[in-house]
C-alpha cells in the first residue's frame, strides 16, 4: 500500500481505505474504499438505508471503524477523536443544524475560528475583543452573506439561515477538507441555487465530501460521484459514467421509489430523515 | 478473627445489600423506563416506614403495618408521578433534580409536621425474634434472615415480572421505543404510572423492613437512596441485574469493612489508631470501590451508556 | 435592551447588599449585618457553582465538598493556632490565624479535591455525573465524622474569629466588608472568564457538544478546569463561612448544604452571572421572614422551588430582568 503523500497535486486530502463496520449482524459498511482529491467536490450518494450515515460518523471520529483505515493530509488518522481530526483540518458541517443556539451568531463563527487557533485556555482576555478571531469570524460570515445578523441570537435564525452558519463555522477552520452532510436539507429552491454556487467556488479553497439527497444539485456539482448501497460503494465516476451505470439504475434509483419514507437502519445519532422544514 | 465473626458479618452484609437493592431496582427502573432521576426516592421510603410503624403502632400488626407501608409508599409514588414528575421526562436532568429535591423538603417538612421530630420505633414481631440456630453452630437473628429472604425473592420477582409477563414486556419495551410502544396502543401514561408505583412500594418496602431494625424518623431516606445512587454507578444505569450484583458489593465491602480494617490496620499499629484509621477508612469504602469502578468501566459494570 | 436592564438589576442587588448593613450599622442592628455577611457568603458558594452548572452544564450536588474544605481548612489551621500545637508535628509546621493565608490554603486544597473528583466523575456524564458527586459529598461526610481528631461529629469551635492585616475582624460591619469584596472580586473574575475565550467555549460544551468537538475542541479539559474553578470558589466560601460562624461541623458536607448552594444558583437564576447573589438573598430572606412564621418553613421552599422549576426557568434575575440576551 502506498503512503499518500502530503502536499503533492494530485495526492488525496482525505482517503478511506477497506472501512468496514457492523452492527451484529448488520455490516453497515462493506470494505468501503473512496478518496477526496485537492480541487473536487465529491458526492456521496445512496439510498435510505444504506450506510452513508455511518460512514460519515466514522470519518469524523464519531464511531470506531472495525477494520479499515481512515486517513487525513497524509496521516493516518484512524484512532483519532472528532477534536483531533477537527484540528488536522477536517470540517464538518452537520445535517442537522448543529449550533450554540443561545449564542450569537457572530459567537458561534469566533468559537469556530477559536478552535482553528487553539488557544482555548485564555481566561481573562474578551474573546470578542480579540481582532484576529472577530475578523477571521466575520469573513466567514461575510463569504456565506450573514454578516448584517451577526448580532443575532442564533436561536431567531431561520432553517436556511442556520445551515449557512453551520458552513461559516466550517470555513472559519480553514480546513483541508470539507466533510458536508446534507447542507442542502430543508432549504427552498432558491435557498439551493444559492448554496450550489457557493460550494461551486468553495471547492477551490478545500475539497468537499458532499453527503446529499438533492440529485440535481448532486449531478450539477460533483466531479465525482460515489453511490454506496447496501453498505458498499458500487460505483464511482463522474456523473455522466454514474448515470449511465446500470448497476446503479438498478440498485439505486429503482429503490429510491419504495425506500423514501423508510428509516435508516444503521444510522447513528438522528437517522437519515428528510430534512425537516424551517421552523 | 473467628470464622462464626465472618460468616455473621457476611450474612450483615447480604442484608443490607438486598434493602439496597429494593432501593436501586426502583431507582433503576424508574431511570431505565422513564428517563428520571428521582432524588424523592429516599422519601418514598421514610414514608414506608413511617406507615408501617404507625398502622402497626396501632394495631399491634407488623403485617398489617408492612402492608400499609407498601400501600402508602406506592400511592405516594403514584400521586407525584401524575401530579409533578409526569411534567418533567421531558426535561433535562437539572430541572428533574431540583423538583425531586422540592419534593424531598416538602415531603420531610411534612412528615415532621405530622408525626414530629421524635423518632417511631417499629417492634420486631414475636414470631421473627430472637437468633435462629444455622449450621456450625452460629446464632443470628431470625429477622434478619427473614429480611434476606424477602428481598431474594424480591429479586426473584423482578426478574421473572421482567423477563415472563406481559407487563415486563411492556416496561423493556418502553425501555426501547417509547413512541413505538405508544403507537401499539398501550397505554403509556397510565403504564409509567404503574412502574413508578412499584419502584416506591419496592422503596416503602425497604424502609419499613429496616424501620424494625433502626430508628423511623426525618431523614432516614436520603442517606440510603446516595447509597442507592452508588449501587447504580456500580452495577450500570436502568440494569436491574446491574442493581443486585451492585447492591450485594456495596453491602459487604461496607459491612465487612467496617469490621475488618480497624482490625487489619490493628495488625501492624497501636489499637487506637488502628481503630481510628480502619474505621475512617472504612466509611469511605464503598466511595472508593465505586471510584475503582469509574475508571475502569465509566459506564458500570452492566451499563451500556450513559 | 436586555442587558441593559440586566446590569441595572445586578447594580441595584449589590448596592442592596451594601446598604442593609450600612443602615444596620447606622441602627445598631449587628444581627442584619450577619444575614448581610450570610448573604455575600453563601452567595459566593452559589457563584462558585454557578460556573460548573449555569456556565459549563455541569449539574454537581456535590459542591457541599468544597464548602467543608473551606470550612475546615478554616478549622484545622485556626485549631493549632488556638491551641498551639504544630500542625504537622515532623515539620513543625505550625496552624495560623490569618485569613489570607487560610484563603489560600482552603482555594488550593478544594481546588485540588476538585481535580480530583472531576478527573473521575467527568468521564461519565448526565445523571451519573449527578449521583458520582452526590456521592463522593458522602463520602467526605462519613469521613468527618468518622475521624475524631477535628471533632468527629461535633465539628469544633474556633474562640475568636481570624485576623486580616490592617483590619479589626471583631466588628461585625468588617467582616461583612471582607466578605463583600470577596464576592465583588470573584463577580468580576468570573464574568472576565464568561466573555473570554474559555467561558465562550465552555458555555458552548452544555449548549452543543457535537459542535464543540467539530471546531477542534475537546470539552474533557474545559469542564475540569471550569469543575476546579468551581470547586476553589466555593472553597474560599467555606472558609469565610466558618469565620463567620466561629465553627465547622460535617454538616458543611451533608448533601442538604450540596442541595442549599444549588437552591441559591436556582432561585436567582442559572447561568446568570449575578443569579446566585439574588437567589442567596431570597434564600436568607425567606428563611428569615417564612423561618419566623413557621418552623416547618422548608415546606414553602419547596414549593416555591418546585414552581420555579415548572414554571420560571429564568429565576428571579430572569423575572426582573426578562430573558437572558447574549452578550456581546
Amino acid at each position: 500500500m502506498t503512503e499518500p503523500v502530503n502536499g503533492s497535486a494530485t495526492a488525496p486530502v482525505l482517503e478511506v481505505r477497506g472501512l468496514t463496520k457492523a452492527f451484529g449482524a448488520l455490516v453497515a459498511s462493506r470494505d468501503i474504499s473512496l478518496d477526496l482529491r485537492p480541487g473536487e467536490i465529491h458526492a456521496l450518494i445512496g439510498p435510505n438505508g444504506a450506510g452513508k450515515s455511518t460512514l460519515i460518523a466514522q470519518i469524523a471520529g464519531e464511531l470506531a471503524p472495525d477494520r479499515g483505515e481512515i486517513w487525513l493530509g497524509g496521516r493516518q488518522v484512524t484512532g483519532w477523536s472528532t477534536a483531533a481530526r477537527a484540528r488536522a483540518g477536517l470540517a464538518r458541517t452537520f445535517q442537522i443544524s448543529s449550533l450554540a443556539m443561545e449564542m450569537t451568531v457572530l459567537q458561534n463563527a469566533v468559537l469556530g475560528a477559536l478552535g482553528a487557533r487553539g488557544k482555548v485556555m485564555r481566561f481573562f482576555a474578551p474573546v470578542l475583543g480579540d481582532r484576529a478571531l472577530v475578523e477571521r469570524a466575520m469573513a466567514a460570515l461575510e463569504a456565506v452573506g450573514l454578516q448584517d445578523l451577526a448580532a443575532l441570537r442564533t436561536a431567531e435564525l431561520s432553517h436556511g439561515q442556520r445551515r449557512q452558519l453551520e458552513v461559516a463555522v466550517a470555513l472559519t477552520l480553514a480546513p483541508r477538507a470539507f466533510l458536508m452532510d446534507e447542507p442542502m436539507a430543508g432549504l427552498g429552491a432558491s435557498g439551493s441555487r444559492r448554496l450550489m454556487s457557493f460550494l461551486d467556488g468553495l471547492r477551490e479553497r478545500a475539497p468537499i465530501l458532499l453527503i446529499e439527497h438533492d440529485m440535481d444539485a448532486v449531478f450539477a456539482l460533483a466531479d465525482r460521484i460515489s453511490v454506496l448501497v447496501n453498505g458498499e460503494v458500487i460505483a464511482t465516476g463522474s456523473a455522466a459514467r454514474i448515470r449511465g451505470d446500470a448497476r446503479v439504475q438498478e440498485a439505486y434509483l429503482g429503490e429510491e421509489a419504495e425506500a423514501m419514507p423508510g428509516e435508516e437502519a444503521c444510522a447513528g445519532a438522528g437517522g437519515e430523515g428528510r430534512g425537516e422544514a424551517a421552523p | 478473627m473467628s470464622l462464626i465473626l465472618v460468616i455473621e458479618q457476611v450474612l450483615n452484609g447480604l442484608q443490607s445489600g438486598v434493602m439496597l437493592f429494593l432501593m436501586a431496582a426502583g431507582l433503576t427502573l424508574i431511570f431505565g423506563v422513564m428517563g428520571l432521576i428521582n432524588l424523592a426516592h429516599g422519601s418514598l421510603y421514610m414514608i414506608g416506614a413511617f406507615a408501617a410503624a404507625a398502622v402497626a403502632g396501632a394495631t399491634g400488626s407488623f403485617l398489617l403495618g408492612l402492608a400499609a407501608a407498601l400501600a402508602a409508599s406506592a400511592a405516594a409514588g403514584a400521586l407525584i408521578e401524575a401530579s409533578v414528575l409526569r411534567r418533567l421526562y421531558g426535561r433535562d436532568h437539572l430541572d428533574q433534580v431540583l423538583a425531586t429535591f422540592a419534593l424531598i423538603l416538602i415531603f420531610s417538612e411534612g412528615t415532621r409536621w405530622l408525626f414530629g421530630s421524635f423518632p417511631l420505633y417499629l417492634d420486631i414481631p414475636d414470631w421473627l425474634s430472637g437468633p435462629v440456630l444455622l449450621p456450625g453452630g452460629i446464632h443470628y437473628p431470625l429477622y434478619r434472615l427473614a429480611i434476606i429472604g424477602v428481598g431474594l425473592l424480591v429479586a426473584f420477582g423482578l426478574f421473572a415480572l421482567i423477563s415472563r409477563t406481559r407487563i415486563g414486556i411492556r416496561i423493556r419495551a418502553g425501555e426501547a421505543d417509547r413512541e413505538m410502544i405508544g403507537a401499539l396502543g398501550v397505554n403509556i401514561s397510565v403504564l409509567y404510572t404503574l412502574v413508578f408505583a412499584l419502584g416506591a412500594a419496592l422503596a416503602g418496602l425497604a424502609g419499613a423492613l429496616i424501620g424494625a431494625i433502626q430508628s423511623v424518623q426525618v431523614g432516614m431516606g436520603e442517606p440510603v437512596m446516595i447509597l442507592a445512587f452508588v449501587v447504580i454507578v456500580i452495577g450500570g444505569i436502568g440494569s436491574i441485574r446491574g442493581a443486585l450484583v451492585g447492591a450485594l458489593l456495596v453491602g459487604l465491602t461496607d459491612t465487612l469493612g467496617r469490621i475488618f480494617l480497624p482490625m487489619l490496620f490493628g495488625l501492624f499499629m497501636e489499637p487506637t489508631a488502628a481503630t481510628t484509621t480502619g474505621s475512617a477508612l472504612a466509611s469511605m469504602s464503598i466511595y472508593i470501590l465505586m471510584a475503582a469502578v469509574l475508571l475502569v468501566k465509566p459506564t458500570g459494570l452492566y451499563g451500556s451508556a450513559g | 435592551m436586555g442587558v441593559r436592564r440586566e446590569t441595572m438589576v445586578n447594580t441595584l442587588l449589590l448596592a442592596g447588599l451594601l446598604a442593609v448593613p450600612l443602615w444596620a450599622l447606622w441602627a445598631d442592628e449587628p444581627f442584619t449585618i450577619t444575614l448581610a455577611t450570610r448573604v455575600a457568603i453563601l452567595a459566593l458558594a452559589g457563584v462558585g457553582l454557578n460556573l460548573a452548572l449555569g456556565t459549563g452544564g455541569l449539574v454537581s450536588f456535590g459542591h457541599a465538598v468544597f464548602f467543608g474544605i473551606g470550612g475546615y481548612a478554616m478549622g484545622i489551621l485556626a485549631f493549632h493556632a488556638q491551641n498551639y500545637t504544630p500542625l504537622i508535628e515532623s515539620l513543625s509546621i505550625p496552624g495560623t490565624k490569618s485569613m489570607p493565608v487560610i484563603w489560600a490554603v482552603a482555594v488550593i486544597a478544594s481546588a485540588l479535591v476538585a481535580l480530583a473528583i472531576g478527573a473521575l466523575s467527568l468521564r461519565t456524564s448526565g445523571v451519573y455525573f449527578i449521583m458520582i458527586t452526590l456521592a463522593f459529598g458522602q463520602m467526605f461526610y462519613y469521613f468527618t465524622i468518622s475521624w475524631p481528631a477535628y471533632g468527629g461529629e461535633d465539628g469544633m469551635s474556633i474562640y475568636l474569629r481570624n485576623s486580616f492585616p490592617g483590619v479589626n475582624t471583631l466588628v461585625p460591619f468588617n467582616f461583612f466588608a471582607i466578605s463583600f469584596a470577596a464576592l465583588l472580586a470573584v463577580l468580576v473574575l468570573v464574568g472576565r472568564l464568561m466573555r473570554a475565550p474559555f467561558g465562550l467555549a465552555l458555555s458552548a460544551a452544555r449548549q452543543n457538544e457535537a459542535r464543540l468537538r467539530a471546531v477542534g475542541i475537546d470539552p474533557y479539559r474545559l469542564r475540569l478546569t471550569a469543575f476546579t474553578l468551581s470547586g476553589a470558589i466555593t472553597g474560599l466560601a467555606g472558609a469565610l463561612y466558618a469565620d463567620l460562624n466561629r465553627f465547622v461541623s460535617p454538616s458543611m458536607f451533608s448533601w442538604q448544604t450540596s442541595g442549599e448552594i444549588m437552591i441559591f444558583v436556582i432561585l436567582g437564576g442559572v447561568g446568570r452571572l449575578f443569579g446566585p447573589v439574588a437567589g442567596a438573598a431570597l434564600f436568607i430572606l425567606l428563611e428569615h421572614f417564612l423561618g419566623g412564621i413557621s418552623e416547618y418553613w422548608h415546606i414553602f421552599l419547596g414549593v416555591l422551588l418546585l414552581g420555579v422549576v415548572l414554571f420560571a426557568r429564568g429565576g428571579l434575575i430572569g423575572l426582573l430582568a426578562g430573558r437572558e440576551v447574549a452578550h456581546d
